[in-house]
């Protein structure tokens, strides 16, 4: 009886609202989207492709080295990369993972080059920060296969709306570590460069950046992690690489494929996290 | 004149290199209304009262000359740090004007505001503020790199400056691999590199332990006679205070309470809250042997023996007495004893029986060094000025005049 009250007007078509604006969107933004989809999907190919004609033992081995010296000199991360990515080659999941590494890359850098400016726009004004932080929970708290719907509708199927959907779920990390990283700056050093005479961008680009980097750089390697977790999820919608082994896998319950093209994730997750991570600590420390 | 008091008429110098007129801050969304609050006279707390604004400087009028060493000073939350960030609007002023050579800051566009700062307005920091992923020299050479200074140039120039502070040998180490000490060493010849007319010191040595912070004030001395900028140095430390100022301004609740030299806020408090500041102060190192001696009673070597001597100490009730010439030129000491002694043998002359043995004295000697000399002093102590005598301490002047209730003879300055 009392839910009567609620009931005082019918209900609202939400969804359909949400399907006309899409289609609304996929219709009048085609000549945007299809030359994005075209361009972007053929070098995304292009990449993978390159990567596939090195040999596998000279990745293999960069990757070592690159290990090596990032971590200050040490072996242990080299020794896991060897061993991960041979094994990774072993099972002939070698193409696979190119194409896992190309589409992450790609969402991450992305994801790189739109975050960072929105993060030192919000922290420079607090109508921007205000605007910005809902529609970034938003981002982060919407379900991610959410975002596969739209991606089809504008981009088709592919490494392309792949992308689009990894780039929505990763670059909020990245916004809010680099809004507050430069928030973190101390009073006194923004005082001193503004004493003696910086402009707003030498503020920025002597001072601000530099001493938030180490905070932007986590927030890096938190999208670069969530990229990662993308490519399972992009895989429903034809994304190639790892994650299209571990969906077909599931879909025939099949458990070893499963979790072998599983593991094979796990060891570029680890590779991958490793290397950003010490790429945040370097030298001053 | 009194104590060497330089005359202070407010605004009406037109040498001032820094001049603040009803400069004042108030945080908060009402501010209009509390500024109009603050013009009839309310205070600090009724303006917070009645407009929830914070007064951070209350109309501030203050003037300082080149080459001045000018102290703000007050204790935390008196407004102090505000008030030099207004100097250099890094705090954007609620009202008033900031005249600096004349120009308003207050009214400047972010143009001509940047271009003072770059050449006329250095600043050195409580934290040392300095750009920990930087190397010493690009600390140092900061201010001149943002005005696009060609890197040679700005190099050789910075490298100066840290030399002039000591710091030549340091040039390629991090912020982080240096003491406190040298740390704000770096901060000061990053503001030297610039070479601005003004520093601005905001509480430059309070984050140093106190005997590095005594060296660096000795430095900073040392630095200023070469270089005769116009400091504005910020401190909640009397004793630093007036050490380095020539002139202090003492503030509280935002407002300045007194501007004066040292001597003048330490002998003659305006008010009871300033007397109560300097109360605690440690007399012995700022008053000097000038305010603590009184007129001599003397013969004259040219025209008086022994006999006059006698008679005058007699009359006085003295067992000696100094000696000096028509210039007042100090010729020594003759007892009571050495001078009945020639009487008796008819010497007439007071030269054979001078001590020249004497107990000498600066005017300007810190109380604190006159301890030991009036100690095994059997006389007087002689203080004098370009050879003449010009007054006597008695031993109860020392210890009188380290009372804080006693009334320093100001006169005799």
């Amino acid at each position: 009886m009392l839910d009567n009250m609620l009931e005082f007007i019918p209900s609202i078509p939400l969804s359909e609202w949400t399907t006309r604006a899409t289609d609304w969107i996929t219709d009048k933004f085609a000549i945007l989207f299809d030359p994005i989809k075209e361009h972007f999907g053929n070098f995304m190919e292009f990449t993978s492709e390159a990567l596939l004609a090195v040999p596998a033992v000279l990745i293999i081995l960069l990757v070592a080295v690159i290990s090596f010296f990032i971590t200050g000199r040490k072996f242990g991360l080299a020794a896991f990369s060897i061993v991960g990515l041979w094994l990774i080659y072993n099972q002939g999941l070698w193409e696979h993972l190119m194409s896992t590494f190309t589409l992450v890359l790609l969402a991450s850098l992305l994801s790189v080059i739109i975050g960072v400016p929105i993060g030192i726009l919000m922290s420079k004004s607090r109508i921007a920060e205000a605007i910005f932080t809902p529609i970034l929970d938003f981002m982060q708290t919407m379900p991610a296969f959410v975002y596969l719907i739209p991606a089809v509708a504008f981009f088709g199927i592919g490494m392309v709306p792949g992308v689009f959907a990894s780039l929505i779920f990763a670059t909020p990390p990245t916004v809010r570590f680099t809004n507050l990283g430069i928030r973190q700056v101390s009073k006194e050093l923004v005082e001193a460069s503004e004493a003696f005479g910086s402009t707003g961008a030498q503020k920025l680009f002597k001072v601000q950046l530099p001493m938030a980097r180490a905070t932007i750089m986590a927030g890096i390697n938190q999208t670069v992690m969530l990229a990662l977790s993308m490519v399972v999820i992009a895989s429903m919608i034809g994304a190639p690489g790892l994650g299209r082994e571990v969906l077909s896998a599931l879909q025939r319950a099949q458990v070893g494929p499963g979790f072998v093209a599983g593991v094979g994730i796990v060891i570029l997750a680890i590779i991958i996290d490793r290397i950003t991570q010490n790429m945040n600590k370097d030298k001053n420390a | 004149m009194i104590l060497g008091i330089k005359p202070y008429f407010e605004g009406v110098r037109n040498l001032s290199i820094i001049e603040a007129k009803n400069l004042s801050k108030v945080f908060g969304k009402n501010t209009k209304q509390a500024v109009e609050l603050l013009g009839k006279g309310l205070s600090k707390e009724e303006i917070l009262k009645e407009t929830g604004c914070t007064v951070g400087v209350n109309r501030a009028t203050f003037s300082v000359d080149p080459g001045e060493v000018f102290v703000i000073m007050g204790l935390s939350g008196s407004g102090k740090s505000t008030l030099v960030r207004l100097i250099n609007r890094l705090i954007e002023p609620t009202e008033g004007s900031i005249l600096i050579e004349g120009d308003n800051l207050a009214t400047m566009d972010k143009k001509e505001l940047r271009n003072v700062r770059r050449d006329k307005l250095g600043m050195v920091f409580q934290k040392f503020a300095l750009f920990p992923h930087r190397t010493i020299l690009e600390n140092a050479e900061f201010g001149l790199e943002i005005q696009n200074v060609p890197k040679e140039e700005r190099r050789k120039k910075a490298t100066e400056a840290l030399e002039l502070v000591g710091l030549g040998g340091y040039l390629n180490q991090k912020p982080s691999q240096l003491s406190g000490g040298m740390q704000q060493r770096v901060g000061l010849a990053r503001a030297l590199t610039n070479d601005p007319e003004v520093l601005l010191m905001d509480e430059a040595f309070s984050a140093l332990d106190p005997l590095i912070r005594k060296d660096m004030q000795d430095e900073l001395m040392d630095l200023q006679a070469k270089m005769q900028k116009t400091i504005v140095f910020i401190t909640h430390d009397l004793d630093e205070a007036l050490r380095i100022g020539d002139r202090i301004a003492l503030m509280k609740d935002g407002s300045i309470v007194q501007i004066g030299t040292p001597e003048e806020i330490l002998v003659h408090p305006k008010n009871d809250y300033v007397e109560k500041f300097v109360e605690d102060i440690d007399r012995s190192k700022v008053l000097t042997a000038q305010h603590i001696m009184k007129r001599p009673e003397t013969v004259n070597i040219e025209k008086h023996g022994p006999r006059v001597a006698l008679e005058r100490m007699r009359e006085e009730g003295l067992s000696g007495m100094y000696v000096v010439d028509s210039k007042r030129n100090l010729k020594g000491y003759v007892t009571a004893d050495d001078a009945s002694n020639a009487r008796k043998n008819n010497i007439n002359d007071l030269k054979e029986i001078l001590t020249n043995n004497i107990p000498k004295v600066d005017k300007d000697t810190s109380l604190n060094d006159i301890f030991d000399l009036i100690h095994d002093a059997p006389m007087p102590v002689a203080v004098v000025e370009e050879g003449k005598l010009i007054g006597i301490i008695v031993r109860g002047a020392v210890l009188a005049a380290l009372s804080s209730d006693s009334e320093v003879n100001m006169e005799n300055a």
